[in-house]
């Protein structure tokens, strides 16, 4: 094995050739000149040729079922061909077909690429200790015995210190979707249940992906609320995408780009995208894309309403049957009618301002005659699909965003019904599988998910106006009040198959300070299989084995109405020094004295059994271990998903969990704490109703002047996250650029393909431009996920990554990330 | 083992995200580095971005993805500007390079108009897609058709396809099929220009 891995690395070294390409094309039947250089491919990597030339010399091959498990929200199965010991190359399922519930799982250009993850040169090989500085990137090699024992010591020494509040298991999504082997939610993975058999740790609320929408819905729908899954689409005449992108990030051909082409393609229904960006989402799907401000989606709705109601286009009867607080009529009681959702339309709410198409547009760039004729359009068909991606949630007024599509499905009627929505994200159906067992935690305060590095700072007396919330109860009715206080600052941080330390939280030049105090969080440990910017700030680096180097099972992705499981086998040792997380863990609980406790006397493959058996409990066409282990997946046809079905069916007994029971428009519990809650500042504010807020770094801030352009980062196609960011392969399929308007560009001469600096006060980027008129002037898009590469700590970020540009400032009671509200400056290098 | 006159590819452009599984899918079939790309896709785009008085946007924009490979085309450039004679047209009408013979100089790198050829620095030789010859032998799909997640790509004897799909294969940003006479057929974008009337432009040149 290390011949092998020594011939390769050799080979991505002899192969860093300059190459030059001519393209033709179209320029010889055009009788343009047809040479265009191609120059600055970079450097390549080649494939595992010493393990072709074994295949060639008639070794046997075997396929091993395994699956890509990043944080996609698709999950695909993997066909890997084996040759004594190398995975050689990557089929695509070979099963199922091109039918909605019964569909083929294809897998995307990641799950492609997994060779080269887990044969990359960043494969992490051994344990490691850091011996400079943290993040100077000097370590030495430990012994297993060693690690083990330096984290259980240490453990043990700041929870007798700090107690198991200081323990933290970070954020991480890098290994998704296991039962046993899985990284998120981190409360639910091994490492949990280590901690869970030691005392527990402080756990977590909501994720970077949706924070604030998922603290928004309790509020809106009582409790988290998807939209109609995609397949219920063939229903629909009509579908609104808000912000929502699954050509580009839940890419599976088994998932929501089967599903919603497959859907559209059976129904012939239209779509409209808002969105800055064209995404490939809009190019292939839409028939009409509207680009709008980033932020601005809940003007944008304003907009819509204000022709509904002054043209009497809404669905009254749903809103008052359903609804509480749309108009002055149906206000909870002690609360004036000035508050309602259409007092706030027709400008007779506290701002007096009437929220007119010409209003929404001088803040969205929508044409107010757009916004005119799209309302109507809206209003007069049904059924009408709304649904929305969590981009547009992730800003610094992200909690109203999240909730004004939800308020635009009420005011036309399509909550609960076939064909409708909900104005959240897609819901999927899915498989009741069993999970690992992780134990009780005790520790009673729960972080908000984004509020890690604050924790470091200043834990130590965070309480509900901070965003703890009580374990006994997340739900955010539930918090709007409670007596939790954290107790100490975070002393220590576990990472499994997180780059949520540096790469992907905010500001990571301000993180990486926050870090740099090596008195503050005193241990970080990392269980990861590759040297990812996360891993190089880390203090002890625990080599993991892949997906493919041991035996789990994989829990389905989102694919509309399909069900299924895929038996993910060890399809090759582990690597070099790796080891399974599993067994990682049971070494360190001996260490602690708790072996016993933590693996009940089981190996992996114990548990895996054990899983089968449980799970086959709740779903009886699961085949037995053996059985579903040569099968490879197993599929089922489900029902759509129609999320509040009963709630629309019967609102009487089957209330939501708002204090109304209704979907509340107006929230009460939203509005005390806008009296409660102190606010941070940089335009933070609670608002009851899901207005449009100006806050950090919108469209109008006087930041503007200095910073004039807005930065989003987009997910990309080259990686999930940062999930296959080293890929070199990927990395020439989807370079790394900025997208930039051709206006904005023009206005700096910027031209297609210039290497250009991206700066604001919290960092600066240098990356290629791509020059395009699919992103709305004023807007750039750098692509979220690529690694942070700087000249030196805090100086120019070569890699591209968004997060040196992103802030830290939370959301206003999400306590959350709004990593897309960013202004900048762009120039050419 | 199924023979064919002619193979030929196929591609439902409308439903092509341009995700590259394909090209992928192909890398890893054949082992291919950074630099050797047998399959591509290539951006197409054009329209207008404008700011009004007002400062709202009137924008007007297309865009589409075509996936390209070899065409194995009945008149192969590649075949014909070969000095050492290492380009052949062979079994099953597939167009297939001998390295063995290949000097490496290029000549049909320049002349496709498809970027077909690709050099192989390393080996010092042209490479190109051999439409998975081994697996058409057992009787498999080429790894691209089967790996496309929108069930964009098919193959097939190229009558066959046209008699299915049609004959169209002059889509921007392709050369005039009368150039080389590809073995493609192409279900167009809603957006797609004819080949050589394009208003866009190349929106990926960097990628191809």
């Amino acid at each position: 094995m290390s011949d092998l891995m020594t011939e390769s690395l050799e080979a991505i070294r002899s192969s860093e050739v300059s190459r030059r390409r001519f393209l033709q094309w179209s320029a010889i039947a055009g009788g343009a000149v047809g040479a265009v250089s191609l120059a600055g491919c970079d450097s390549s990597s080649r494939g595992l040729q010493a393990a072709d030339a074994e295949a060639a010399a008639g070794s046997a091959e075997t396929m091993v079922w395994s699956s890509c498990n990043v944080n996609c929200g698709s999950r695909c199965p993997l066909r890997l061909a084996v040759v004594d010991g190398t995975v050689v190359r990557v089929d695509p399922d070979n099963t199922g077909d091109d039918n909605l519930g019964t569909q083929q799982i294809r897998a995307c250009v990641r799950g492609r690429s997994i060779r080269q993850r887990m044969y990359s040169a960043e494969r992490l090989k051994t344990p490691m200790r850091r011996v400079g500085p943290r993040g100077s990137g000097k370590w030495e090699e430990i012994s297993w015995d060693a690690a083990y024992t330096a984290i259980a010591d240490k453990l043990t020494e700041l929870i007798g210190k700090y107690g198991n509040e200081s323990i933290y298991i970070n954020y991480g999504t890098g290994v998704l979707g296991a039962t046993l082997a899985t990284s998120w939610p981190p409360g639910s993975s091994a490492v949990a249940r280590l901690m869970n058999c030691i005392g527990g740790s402080l756990n977590q609320y909501n994720d970077y992906s949706a924070a604030n929408v998922e603290a928004a819905v309790d509020f809106h729908y009582g409790s988290w609320a998807s939209s109609n899954s995609n397949d219920d689409t063939v229903n629909s005449r009509l579908v609104l995408m808000f912000g929502n992108n699954p050509h580009e990030t839940r890419m599976s051909g088994g998932g929501e780009v089967f599903v919603t082409q497959k859907a559209k393609e059976l129904s012939g229904h239209r779509v409209i995208v808002f969105d800055p960006r064209y995404s490939d989402t809009a190019m292939n799907l839409a028939d009409e894309w509207v680009p709008l401000r980033p932020g601005t989606d809940a003007a944008l709705v304003a907009g819509f309403a204000h022709v509904m109601i002054t043209e009497g286009l809404h669905d009254k009867k749903f809103l008052d049957t359903y609804c509480s607080g749309f108009d002055e009529a149906h206000m909870p009681e002690g609360f004036g009618s000035d508050l309602s959702y259409q007092s706030y339309i027709l400008g007779r709410g506290a701002d007096g301002i009437e929220k007119t198409p010409e209003w929404a547009a001088s803040i969205t760039g929508v044409p107010a005659a757009d916004i005119r004729r799209l309302a109507r359009e809206i209003a007069t068909t049904k059924p009408v699909a709304i649904n929305a991606g969590w981009g547009p949630q992730r800003h610094s007024n992200g909690e109203n965003q999240a909730r004004a599509p939800m308020l635009l499905a009420a005011m036309i009627g399509s909550v609960g019904i076939s064909g409708g929505g909900t104005g959240c994200r897609e819901a999927s159906a899915g498989l009741p599988m069993a999970s690992f067992p992780v134990l009780e935690n005790p520790v009673r305060p729960v972080l908000p998910v984004y509020r890690w590095t604050e924790a470091i700072l200043r834990g130590k007396g965070m309480t509900y106006k901070d965003g703890i919330r009580d374990a006994d109860d997340t739900n955010s009715n539930a918090n709007v009040t409670n007596d939790v206080v954290l107790s100490t600052d975070i002393k220590f941080v576990w990472l499994y198959g997180s780059n949520a330390l540096v790469n992907q939280h905010g500001d990571i030049n301000e993180t990486i300070k926050i870090l740099s105090d090596e008195s503050k969080c005193e241990m970080i440990v990392n269980i990861e299989n590759q040297m990812t910017v996360s891993a190089r700030y880390s203090d002890i680096l625990l080599p993991d084995a892949t997906t493919a180097e041991q035996i789990d099972l994989a829990v389905q992705g989102s694919a509309g109405n399909l069900g299924y499981a895929i038996f993910t086998d060890k399809a090759v040792e582990p690597l070099y020094d790796s080891k399974p997380v599993y067994e990682q863990l049971t070494g360190i609980a001996e260490k602690l004295g708790v072996k016993d406790k933590f693996t009940e006397g089981r190996t992996q493959e114990e548990w895996i059994r054990w899983i089968v058996d449980e799970s086959r409990k709740k779903i009886p066409g699961l085949p037995p271990f053996e059985e579903f282990r040569k099968q490879g997946i197993y599929r089922e046809t489900l029902d759509s998903v129609i999320p509040l079905k009963s709630f629309r069916d019967d609102p009487v007994a089957n209330p939501l969990g708002t204090p109304s029971g209704k979907i509340e428009i107006f929230s009460s519990n939203l509005h005390a704490m806008s009296k409660d809650w102190p606010m941070e500042g940089q335009g933070n504010v609670i608002t009851a109703l899901p207005e449009y807020v100006a806050s950090r770094e919108m469209p109008g801030d006087p930041l503007q002047k200095k910073y004039p352009l807005q930065c989003i980062g987009h997910h990309f196609k080259q990686r999930t996250h940062s999930s296959y960011g080293n890929s070199p392969w990927l990395k020439e399929a989807h370079p790394q650029t900025v997208w930039v308007n051709t206006i904005d560009a023009g206005a700096r001469g910027i031209h297609d393909g210039d290497d250009v600096r991206v700066f604001n006060g919290r960092g600066e980027l240098l990356l290629p431009a791509y020059v395009t008129r699919k992103i709305a002037p004023g807007v750039l898009s750098v692509p979220q996920g690529a690694w942070y590469s700087p000249d030196s700590p805090g100086g120019l970020d070569r890699g591209g990554s968004v997060n040196t540009l992103t802030s830290l400032h939370p959301t206003s009671y999400s306590k959350a990330n709004g990593q897309h509200s960013n202004l900048v400056e762009i120039e050419k290098a | 083992m199924t023979t064919y006159k002619q193979l030929g590819f196929y591609v439902h452009q409308a439903n092509c995200t341009g995700c590259k599984a394909c090209q992928i899918a192909c890398k890893d079939k054949h082992d291919l580095p950074v630099g050797v790309t047998w399959r591509r896709v290539a951006e197409y785009a054009g329209g207008s971005s404008a700011v009004n008085p007002d400062g709202t946007f009137r924008t007007k924009v297309y865009s589409y993805y075509t996936s390209i490979a070899c065409n194995h085309c009945e008149d192969p450039i590649c075949v014909e500007v070969c000095p050492s004679q290492a380009m052949h047209k062979g079994e099953n009408g597939i167009v297939t390079v001998d390295p063995t013979i290949c000097i490496g100089c290029r000549y049909c790198e320049m002349a496709c108009p498809y970027s077909a050829p690709q050099f192989d620095a390393d080996r010092g030789v042209m490479t190109k897609c051999d439409f998975c010859a081994d697996l058409l032998a057992e009787d498999q799909s080429p790894a691209c058709v089967e790996a496309c997640p929108s069930r964009v790509l098919d193959f097939g004897e190229i009558d066959d396809l046209r008699a299915k799909y049609g004959t169209e294969a002059g889509i921007e940003p392709l050369p005039d099929p009368t150039v080389t006479r590809p073995n493609l057929v192409i279900t167009p974008h809603k957006d797609a220009r004819a080949s050589g009337r394009g208003d866009g432009a190349i929106a990926n040149p960097r990628e191809i």
